[in-house]
């Protein structure tokens, strides 16, 4: 509970907290001692980073992830183009095979600015509600979100450009898309206008792709190019009030990325890739508070850390299945 | 402080949508049963499921200069008018939101716009002149259902020549017309004694012209719900009627 709870605020923006001697389990407090003790571990773990050095990331997961995304927006396009009519609509609202859904954050700002619900929307809404509780929130973000695809290939420009110093990192208080989250919402309840959704890049990108483009791009184009010169993955770590949506419904959901102390040689090969780096660190020497945990809410479930991690110690599990597809 | 004015550029940006709002940029016709515009603007949540099943593809979706309207559909009447064609308002049964209000089941019951006739003097009728051809050319590729050709498949105005003595087409295509002349022959769209409208929509009137000879002009009635039809098909450029889609338009709930 107290790890949930601590995981919520590190979504709101808190910073990571170091646990105090009474937050460690009996087994995790013996097992660091161990670690600790064994003289064996680091010539391992430098034969385990020589060994990383030679070899490329495997990319297991994230072949998996954007063939689904991929496919889901292709559903959508298709859905239209074609008049296959397996997913009418955009990502904002839909019908899969008939069936109502809302994007639970453009929902919540219809909701807002209109103040009242017809029966459609929230059918919708609770159906998205339930399918994102169940699939782990975020993982909306890295698994269906267009902007996120494109804002990967930006964040692997961004990588390029700092590798060779053209450009660098300017990190943003993180605290500050929480305010983001309460700015947009408020003013979708005072304006009466859906005032995010102007500017909401996963709306437009979605529509562009179905619809066709617009002048709109120009806005997304800015962001990714925002994101490759100055700030590494911004908007989706800092500004997109939906990630945080989701983010909250996620908190509760089975589906976690899980953490096993055991096999942990703290090399922070998952924090490199990571979208979201808060969330694991856990995995840093002597922060486990257990030997088994899992990572925060704001994990977007995208699996780059299982593919990184060189001792399997990340999986992703749902929780009463144990791990999805090795 | 660099967090800051992510902060304040990030809002502003989006409250930049504002401006063609509250500038009226742009006064779109919205589609059948859309709720008055403000209500509207709330109530959209922009994802086109009324633009995919529009059988004759009359919704579009605004652009970013739209501001606050961005991704909400509208329609350009002169291009593609909405002709009731699907007769079970497909794109208010597609609407998840009740921006297109579930509150009425039948054309008549819109209000999109109103037409009004804005260059009487350019009008064929009352130049007392006939039509002959494709009303809008032969590259127009806007779509009327024309029920003598196809019940269910609207087909393109330049595919459907007229030959007429004195131009009628505003009032002969006009669905609330069409609609009316079927229920007077006691043969209403679907069986559904609830589809025929209670009112006229236009009628041609007679007029004495300027050279003393009768002619006759369009007089837009009460039951004119604003579809466009007659705006489309009017053959002169630019079109004699338009659509006034003035803020008093849209549904009250």
């Amino acid at each position: 509970m107290k790890h949930l709870i601590s995981s919520i605020a590190v979504m709101l923006g808190a910073n990571p907290k170091r646990p105090t001697a009474d937050d460690y389990t009996p087994e995790a407090k013996t097992m660091h001692a161990e670690q600790k003790a064994d003289k064996s571990r680091p010539a391992a773990i430098h034969a385990e980073i020589a060994h990383l050095a030679q070899h490329k990331l495997p990319e297991k997961w994230r072949r998996r992830r954007w063939t689904v995304l991929i496919v889901v927006n292709l559903l959508f396009v298709l859905s239209f183009q074609l008049d296959i009519q397996m997913l009418e609509g955009a990502l904002t609202a839909s019908r899969f095979v008939g069936f109502h859904m809302a994007d639970l954050n453009s929902a919540l700002q219809v909701m807002l600015a209109y103040k009242d619900v017809v029966i459609n929307l929230a059918i919708g809404t609770v159906t998205v509600l339930i399918m994102w509780w169940l699939l782990g929130g975020r993982t909306f973000c890295s698994w269906v979100c267009p902007y996120h695809l494109l804002a990967e290939w930006a964040e692997m420009a961004h990588d390029y450009l700092a590798k060779k110093n053209i450009v660098t990192d300017h990190p943003f208080d993180r605290r500050v898309r929480t305010v983001f989250w309460i700015v947009f919402a408020v003013l979708a309840f005072v304006t009466g206008y859906t005032v995010y959704e102007t500017i909401s890049p996963t709306g437009i990108l979605s529509r562009a792709l179905i619809y066709g483009p617009g002048i709109a791009m120009v806005w997304v184009v800015t962001l990714l190019l925002f994101e490759i010169i100055y700030s590494k993955r911004a908007w989706c770590r800092y500004a997109c009030p939906i990630g945080l949506t989701y983010g909250l419904v996620g908190a509760f959901s089975p589906l976690k990325v899980t953490y096993n102390l055991s096999k942990c040689f703290h090399e922070a090969e998952c924090k490199k890739v990571c979208e979201v780096p808060h969330v694991l660190d856990i995995v840093i020497k002597g922060r486990a508070t257990d030997v088994d945990l899992f990572v925060g809410a704001d994990c977007t479930h995208c699996g780059r850390c299982v593919d990184a991690c060189p001792t399997n110690s990340l999986n992703l599990e749902f929780k009463g299945l144990g791990q999805l597809l090795k | 402080m660099r967090t800051v004015v992510l902060g304040v550029g990030v809002v502003g940006a989006s409250l930049l949508g504002y401006v063609p709002v509250i500038g009226r940029w742009f006064q779109r016709i919205r589609p059948p049963g859309a709720l008055k515009e403000k209500e509207f603007l709330a109530s959209c949540i922009k994802c086109g499921q009324c633009v995919q099943v529009c059988p004759v593809n009359a919704i579009k979706l605004a652009e970013l200069d739209e501001g606050f309207g961005i991704g909400t559909p509208y329609i350009d009447t002169r291009q593609q008018a909405c002709d009731f064609s699907c007769d079970g308002l497909q794109c208010v049964l597609a609407c998840p939101t009740g921006a297109l209000t579930h509150h009425i089941n039948y054309s008549h019951e819109t209000d999109m716009a109103i037409a009004r006739v804005v260059d009487e003097k350019r009008c064929l009728a009352v130049l007392g002149k006939g039509f002959k051809g494709q009303a809008r050319g032969a590259n127009f590729t806007g779509k009327l259902r024309y029920e003598d050709v196809d019940r269910w498949n609207p087909i393109r105005v330049s595919e459907y020549p007229y030959d007429l003595e004195l131009c009628d087409l505003c009032v002969r295509q006009c669905p609330i017309e069409i609609r009316l002349a079927q229920c007077d022959a006691g043969k209403p769209p679907s069986g559904d004694v609830n589809q025929c409208p209670p009112m006229h929509a236009i009628k041609l009137e007679a007029i004495e012209g300027d050279d003393g000879v009768a002619r006759k002009r369009p007089v837009i009635l009460d039951g004119c719900v604003g579809c466009g039809v007659c705006e489309m098909i009017c053959p002169p450029e630019p079109a004699v009627i338009v659509m006034d889609g003035a803020d008093s338009r849209g549904m009250e709930v």
